[in-house]
């Protein structure tokens, strides 16, 4: 069981959020080449290690966080606000 | 040596003496015409079907530990070709077909049983879809039949039928789906790749692919440099990071799959069952237990066990569509590192770097595709170029917007 500290309701497991992926892309320009948004769309660095990533406390707060996780120990480093910026500790 | 009856009697009557390893261990040598990464399933069959089809025997197989310890050894081991887009049931057809002669082929038991493969529905919805399915199949030449309520209760005594939540209306049932014995699969394509001069290298993990004038010249291993102009990966769960060796993005995450065995019992569930209303398949294996399965945990995760959310709800599906599961132990539980693509469907392609080939993306469904994978992978390697089977699977499909959702979840790899 992952467990997520939400700033607004406290630790929390897993069950009550909806993963929503990886949280280093971000939307381009409507007028960006179209290149950008295949890899706003597609293009995913998938890392074994510390990933950043979007989890929805949809049975609690309905807030969207960003959390710090290890793919591998699945420690989670750091929740934070969507608009926070999060250190990415070295592997 | 050829595997026959008549190789087991005189063997049983000689003491076992005459019996060799069935494939060798070679050192390996500086240079070879291909290098295969991964000594799974697919790898090991892509090296099969090279030597075999294309006449390609200058071949090593590398892999990290031993073969077929990935996902070959972590599936719940269904073959069927019962999928909707044209693409990937033609694709999963000639798959099959490669099964029901593999053994022959290879001279090796994988234990290719086709008890049928029944998907429930349970809704109006889930009818017309299934009806919808079976007649795309059809329309390809591929079996397929619908059955109502009464047929599934006549083959399938165990299912509850008459759930009060979720009642059967009927299944999609293809009777030559079934089941084959994973580790037989990978030591079959082993023996019959190295009967025909493969190197197949345990023990030997890739640390860097060497790519010059986007160009690949050959890799760096743990047990030293080897090269080759032509490499094809094999490593699904771990694509993304093979290919960003080489300077290559995919379109894929790595989630974990859990699977499942019970204790052994008498006969209980004669074919593969799946469960539309919830997350689940079941079939019995030749030992007794029943092998089963739900969907992902659903978070990026390159670490092979899960999570117990998910043993609980797979146990509680299973419980639900067949009650008498409840009285049975589990016996075992293990995580499968799946490569997830895009749009649920595999890639098997050639890539931004020439002479760098891949066989990925294969989710949920890389057992069933084992020989169909191998052989359209060792075409891809041998030709330069895809083959008609495998032409819609290509890695750029993503860039030219020609997908193939066979499920209609759009870019979630996690639901998919």
């Amino acid at each position: 069981m992952i467990r997520i500290a939400c700033p607004f309701c406290g630790l929390r497991d897993e069950t009550e959020f909806a993963y929503r992926g990886d949280a280093t892309v971000s939307r381009p320009p409507a007028d960006a080449p179209i290149e950008d948004f295949h890899d706003y769309v597609y293009r995913r660095a998938n890392p074994r290690g510390w990933h950043v990533e979007w989890w929805h406390h949809a049975g609690g707060c309905r807030q969207f966080l960003k959390v710090v996780r290890h793919t591998m120990t699945h420690a989670v480093h750091s929740v934070g606000l969507a608009s926070s910026t999060q250190v990415v500790p070295p592997e | 040596m050829h595997y026959s009856g008549l190789r087991l009697l005189r063997e049983a009557l000689t003491g076992n003496r005459g019996w060799k390893p069935a494939w060798r261990d070679p050192v390996p040598r500086r240079e070879y015409d291909v290098i295969i990464i991964g000594g799974g399933g697919h790898g090991l069959a892509t090296a099969y079907y090279l030597a075999k089809v294309h006449g390609i025997t200058n071949v090593a197989v590398v892999e990290r530990g031993p073969i077929g310890l990935g996902n070959t050894g972590r599936n719940t081991t269904i073959v069927r070709s019962n999928y909707l887009l044209p693409q990937n049931h033609n694709f999963f057809e000639w798959s099959l077909k490669l099964w029901e002669g593999l053994e022959q082929d290879i001279n090796f038991n994988a234990m290719v049983s086709q008890r049928g493969v029944l998907n429930l529905f349970h809704n109006e919805g889930g009818r017309n879809a299934a009806a919808r399915r079976g007649n795309a199949m059809r329309l390809d030449g591929i079996d397929a039949e619908l059955l109502d309520r009464e047929q599934v209760r006549a083959m399938c005594p165990l299912v509850d039928v008459d759930n009060g939540r979720f009642p059967v209306m009927g299944a999609l049932l293809q009777r030559r789906g079934g089941t084959a014995r994973h580790d037989a699969v990978a030591w079959g394509f082993a023996r019959a790749a190295d009967a025909r001069g493969v190197d197949i290298i345990q023990h030997c993990e890739v640390l860097g692919i060497d790519v010059v004038d986007g160009r690949v010249r050959g890799v760096q291993t743990s047990r030293g440099p080897i090269r080759a102009n032509k490499i094809g990966l094999a490593v699904a769960g771990n694509t993304s990071r093979l290919a960003q060796m080489a300077g290559v993005d995919v379109p894929i995450e790595s989630h974990v799959l859990q699977a499942f065995v019970s204790e052994a019992v008498k006969p209980l569930v004669d074919q593969v069952i799946t469960f539309g209303a919830g997350h689940f398949y079941v079939s019995q294996s030749d030992k007794g237990g029943l092998v089963f399965g739900g969907g992902l945990d659903g978070w990026n995760t390159y670490a092979q066990r899960g999570n117990l959310p998910v043993v609980d709800h797979v146990w509680a599906a299973g419980i639900a569509l067949i009650p008498a599961l409840s009285r049975l132990r589990g016996l075992r539980q293990w995580g499968g590192v799946m490569d997830m693509s895009f749009d649920g469907s595999p890639i098997i392609s050639t890539t931004p770097v020439a002479g760098l080939y891949m066989t990925a993306g294969w989710c949920y469904g890389g057992f069933k595709a084992t020989p169909g994978s191998g052989w359209c992978h060792a075409w891809t390697i041998a030709n330069d170029a895809p083959h008609k089977l495998n032409e819609a699977h290509r890695l750029d499909r993503f860039r030219t917007g020609h997908l193939l959702d066979e499920r209609g979840n759009g870019p979630f790899p996690w639901l998919q």
